[in-house]
């Protein structure tokens, strides 16, 4: 018999390994994967292939030769990124471009705070972000889909619905005009719609969700509430007048709520700690979306509502603490 | 155009003016009386801001000389007498000059002396090992080897020896602040006065179990034989719960009680080689341990560790 | 629905591989070494001397103080010596060391095994009996029995709940104890109910355990004021806080005791025990113990002699496994990893588990990536990462206003964390500073 350990209790332990999780969330982004490549053809495959490939190369090289620390790619977070990334751009974006937006989303995004743990921001959304304010032409000329093809750079390019309402209702077109033009609430539900690569398929991203959720990856807090403000929000100026604002389902299936909620806000390291917390973070990432999109400059304001959130987490967990057990109240 | 330009500067220029008349009134409302003598004494002081003297930080410990009238128990351990010499002068009050002080390891468990019977995995700190069982060897009292000394020393005076398993100090820079005794949950660091040339006599065991347990569990253990006592001419060794302690004032260095311990727990540091007396039959014995028994004081490079009987 | 409590809570595997396997008892060991620190409080004060001969039951060390407890001798024989031993603690301490001549019991003990159901002592007299059998908690807290059937003036107790759980996977001695010696236990709850004057007892077991469910509640019928609750399975419900949550829907106040809320907790050992101890005028100097493991041949229930080395248990189920990496005094979750068989049995031991080598070691570290599973599982509503963060920078005045000391070291957090950080070792170090500032500001 070899020396017996000693160690303090607990002496078991649930097998989850952050390894794991980072897994399951690539198996879960999966089916959204599918339907891009169905849709916008080598285009996806390439753009998702690059960011994979930068991301991990950017982390190593910064682990290895900037913080000579042991690398660590082989924990799957900067897997998780680089899709997320991939997932967050047109399907035509140039190589180069994606190179740098990965660059951005490890090195300043991540490695710059310390590492997996220590990043305030979604890493990919700072690469995304990053990409949108530089690169505003490439990062908005989204491709049409077209079923499988292999066109990439050169592929047929128009405006993603939420593009088209917003510029319609700035020239005082009726909403009920506009929908004419863009596919139908069940077409966008398939993703049948132009937009970044990984926002596109309502039906793959529930999939997903439902896969976290089964593994316990995820609870449902953030996704619901983020969505449930939407969809108040929204329905409330929809009711106020439906020929000026679009229906809340259209802004659940458009633009990337549901990759947002589902995927980026439920990064554990830039969410809070404690459930009410979570609400008062989901809550906030809804509004913010909906005044972006309704009365802010840009057709799209996940991404952006997503980051400012983050920036608060520090301080919801600072104040906003879960209930003690037995707790005295002092009243 | 022009006219945009001068109301900018004039409206600022303005703003900032009242800002400074009512900073300056705040200024004045709020301020806080403080001896100029502080500064001068914090100047003197050196800045470490480790605590050795038991005040948060050199600030902490110019307001406390400061305030006492008497501050002979007041020291600054990493100053040493030097520093509190000017501090009494720019303040005009008295100190007594003390011995300086340097940390001493008093543990020679190597894993060859000492053999491991379990392994740990938990955090590695001492103080959680300590606080869970008598640790990886077979005896309690020593050193559990995972650096809490060389964590909260701030002088980098201290490191952990890969191959004994055990801290040791770096003589020139160990300050005496005394953080390294408190952090040890085994109480194995003594601050021991400083000799010439850093000599050093000094009982390296801390094991209060009865001779026969505690030679099982390590080699070199302090096995309470009272030899040292009884060779000692200074009256400087006593034994308490089978266990000799070496009082560093009363002894003259004259290396008597190392020579008598059959354990080898009495180490002498820094001594010249002395000769080696011819056909010593334990000597040649004992001499095949003296690799091991170099308890890393490798730094000094007039480090003679003298084994012989 | 089944009753639990309701905040955080994990559900580790529970590997009670004893279960179905019926009390055996242990022959009697040539030598005990029986602990005078075997309960909260103060070490007893050893009575006997070397060379002295005593008889079972004969009070070999006395309660040093109102929270302590005697001591019993579990053999007959003669007392060898009194000396430091490695005990469950890790630390050698003194130990009545006694080898064993014939199995002779203190005349005035009932040997026989009828039932006896008149109470004929009254509550004082009760109490005493108690304190005089040194009766301590036999789920594994060991504090004196008789300091919490003791209650100061102006707490009103209107409950007694018994602690029938046993949530720690592996470990199964209370599980037979609820099978074959209910009856017994049942009067002990009704001595308890009876030291205590109230009418409500509540057994809360938890629904792993059917057969000790429906067994209880075919007799307890015959025993008015007692209830059997069935709880769902979620480790650590045996915990005296999450069992009054459970059971009564009342919440011990941060820093406060079950009787703050009217309410006493007693483990179902700690019943048959006070049974024993007032109707067959036995003092606890056995108890069962669950001997238990993946690789172990034959997993057991042992009724062992208070100061029995393990090594005699390991032995009675067929020997150490080849591949023993760990020897865990307790259950996993909360039990203490020992360094020697040679510790003995105490009163505190409800298990032996022997761990493969292969389950022995930690995961790997890795950076925390804040997934908050720690603070959903919490069942004291706390965030074991903050406070591990806080213990490893010693931020002692944080540490104490983030609820440290409402911590009950269950490990819930440790065993979930994915990335394997040692949380409940850095709290444990936490709270045990933050508990010595408390105590140096009251004095």
């Amino acid at each position: 018999m070899s020396k017996i350990t000693i160690s303090p209790s607990p002496h078991v332990y649930e097998d989850t390994t952050v390894k794991r999780l980072m897994f399951d969330v690539v198996i879960a982004m999966l089916p959204v994967l599918a339907i891009s490549i169905y849709f916008f053809g080598m285009g996806a495959i390439i753009v998702t292939l690059t960011a994979v490939v930068s991301c991990l190369a950017f982390e190593w090289l910064i682990q290895k030769y900037m913080l000579k620390q042991e690398p660590s790619i082989t924990d799957g977070s900067a897997l998780v990124t680089g899709i997320l990334l991939a997932f967050n751009v047109p399907t035509n974006l140039p190589i180069w471009i994606i190179i740098v937006g990965s660059l951005v989303a490890i090195g300043v995004g991540k490695m710059s705070f310390g590492g997996l743990g220590n990043n305030p921001f979604n890493p990919a959304l700072v690469g995304r972000v990053f990409l949108l304010i530089s690169f505003p032409v490439q990062m908005t000329s989204w491709p049409v889909p077209t079923g499988f093809s292999n066109s990439y750079t050169d592929a047929v390019t128009g405006a993603t619905p939420l593009g088209v309402m917003k510029e319609g209702i700035g020239a005082g077109e009726s909403v009920s005009a506009i929908m004419d033009k863009i596919p139908s609430h069940m077409e966008m539900f398939y993703g049948h719609m132009g937009g970044s690569m990984g926002e596109i398929a309502a039906v793959a991203l529930l999939l997903g969700f439902v896969y976290l959720l089964i593994r316990k990856v995820i609870t449902w807090h953030i996704p619901i509430s983020i969505i449930a403000t939407i969809t108040i929000f929204t329905g409330i100026l929809w009711m106020i007048n439906p020929e000026s604002n679009a229906d809340p389902l259209f802004h659940l299936l458009t633009g990337g709520v549901l990759l947002g909620a589902i995927f980026m806000a439920t990064d554990y390291v830039t969410s809070p700690m404690s459930v009410k917390g979570i609400w008062i973070y989901g809550v906030g990432i809804g509004l913010i979306t909906v005044l972006i999109r309704v009365f802010g400059a840009y057709p799209e304001g996940v991404s952006f509502a997503i980051l400012i959130m983050n920036a608060f987490v520090p301080l919801i967990n600072m104040y906003i603490k879960p209930k003690r057990f037995g707790e005295v109240r002092n009243d | 155009m022009s006219t945009i330009i001068l109301f900018t500067i004039i409206s600022l220029s303005a703003i900032g003016a009242i800002a400074a008349i009512i900073l300056y009134f705040a200024a004045q409302k709020f301020k806080v009386f403080e001896d100029p003598r502080i500064d001068q004494v914090e100047e003197n002081l050196p800045a470490a801001n480790c605590g050795g003297c038991g005040y948060p930080g050199c600030r902490g410990f110019a307001e406390a000389l400061v305030k006492s009238d008497d501050i002979s128990d007041l020291y600054c351990p990493v100053g040493g007498n030097d520093t509190m010499s000017k501090v009494a002068e720019i303040l005009g009050k008295a100190v007594e000059a003390k011995d300086p002080l340097v940390a001493v390891i008093r543990c020679s468990g190597s894993p060859e002396h000492r053999k491991k019977v379990n392994s740990y995995d938990g955090a590695s700190t001492c103080v959680i090992v300590s606080g869970l069982y008598s640790g990886e060897t077979a005896c309690q009292y020593g050193c559990h080897g995972l650096g809490d000394c060389v964590e909260v020393c701030d002088f980098e005076a201290i490191y952990m020896d890969k191959e004994t398993e055990l801290p040791v100090v770096i003589d020139d820079a160990c300050t005496a602040c005394g953080a390294c005794v408190k952090a040890c949950p085994n109480d194995i660091i003594e601050l021991r006065k400083k000799n010439k040339k850093d000599r050093k006599i000094f009982v390296s065991c801390v094991n209060m179990d009865k001779g026969g347990i505690a030679k099982k569990a390590c080699d070199v253990a302090c096995i309470g034989c009272k030899a040292c006592v009884k060779v000692c001419a200074y009256d400087a060794i006593v034994v308490e719960n089978f266990l000799a302690y070496i009082d560093p004032v009363k002894c003259k260095l004259c290396r008597k009680c190392v020579e008598v311990c059959p354990t080898n727990s009495i180490l002498e540091i820094n001594f010249p080689p002395r000769k080696v007396k011819p056909a010593q039959p334990v000597g040649e014995a004992e001499a095949k341990e003296t690799p091991a028994r170099s308890t890393g004081e490798k730094e000094n490079d007039n480090n003679i560790i003298n084994q012989e009987g | 629905m089944l009753k639990t409590f309701p905040k955080g809570g994990v559900h580790p595997a529970e590997g009670k591989y004893s279960a179905n396997n019926a009390i055996e008892t242990l022959p009697l060991p040539k030598t005990v070494s029986i602990p005078i620190a075997q309960h909260i409080g103060a070490p007893s004060k050893p009575v006997v001397d070397k060379g002295d001969k005593v008889k079972v039951g004969d009070k070999i060390a006395e309660s040093a103080g109102f929270v302590s407890a005697n001591i019993h001798s579990s053999v007959s024989g003669t007392v060898v010596k009194i000396d430091n031993v490695m005990d469950s603690t890790g630390y050698k301490r003194p130990c009545v060391i006694i080898d064993v001549e014939g199995d002779e019991w203190n005349e005035s003990i009932d040997r026989s095994t009828d039932l006896k159901k008149e109470i004929s002592l009254t509550d004082k007299e009760i109490i005493n009996k108690i304190n005089e059998s040194g009766i301590v908690g036999l789920g594994g807290a060991t504090f004196p029995s008789h300091v919490k059937l003791s209650v100061p003036d102006g707490k009103k107790i209107d409950v007694l709940i018994i602690n029938g759980v046993e949530c720690e996977p592996y470990l199964t001695s209370d599980h037979r104890l609820m099978l074959e010696k209910a009856e017994e236990m049942l009067i002990g709850i009704q001595i308890l109910m009876k030291a205590l004057n109230v009418n409500v007892a509540l057994i809360g077991v938890e629904n792993n355990k059917p057969d000790a469910i429906s067994n209880l509640q075919n007799i307890v019928k015959d025993y008015p004021g007692i209830e059997v609750h069935a709880l769902k399975v979620q480790y650590p419900q045996g915990g005296e806080k999450q069992l009054i949550k459970a059971l009564i829907n009342r919440e011990v106040p941060s820093g406060g005791l079950p009787l703050d809320v009217g309410a006493v907790v007693h483990n179902v050992g700690t019943a048959l025990a006070v049974y024993e101890a007032v109707q067959k005028n036995k003092p606890l100097f056995e108890r069962v113990v669950t001997l238990t493991g993946k690789s172990v041949k034959k997993p057991s229930n042992f009724m062992v002699r208070i100061g029995t080395p393990v090594s005699n248990l390991v032995e009675a189920a067929g020997g150490l496994p080849e591949d023993t990496g760990k020897i865990i005094n307790g259950g996993p979750m909360m039990g203490k990893a020992v360094n020697s068989l040679e510790i003995p049995v105490v009163k505190g031991t409800s298990g032996i588990l022997i761990m493969p080598a292969e389950l022995s070691k930690r995961k790997k570290e890795s950076n925390c990536i804040r997934c908050a599973k720690c603070v959903s599982v919490c069942p004291q509503g706390l965030e074991p990462y903050l406070l591990n963060k806080l213990a490893l920078l010693e931020k002692n005045d944080k540490l104490e206003a983030g609820g440290v000391m409402d911590c009950i070291e269950c490990g819930s957090c440790s065993y979930t964390c994915p990335a394997g950080l040692p949380l409940l070792d850095y709290i444990r170090l936490g709270k045990s500073r933050v508990s010595q500032i408390i105590r140096s500001r009251k004095q």
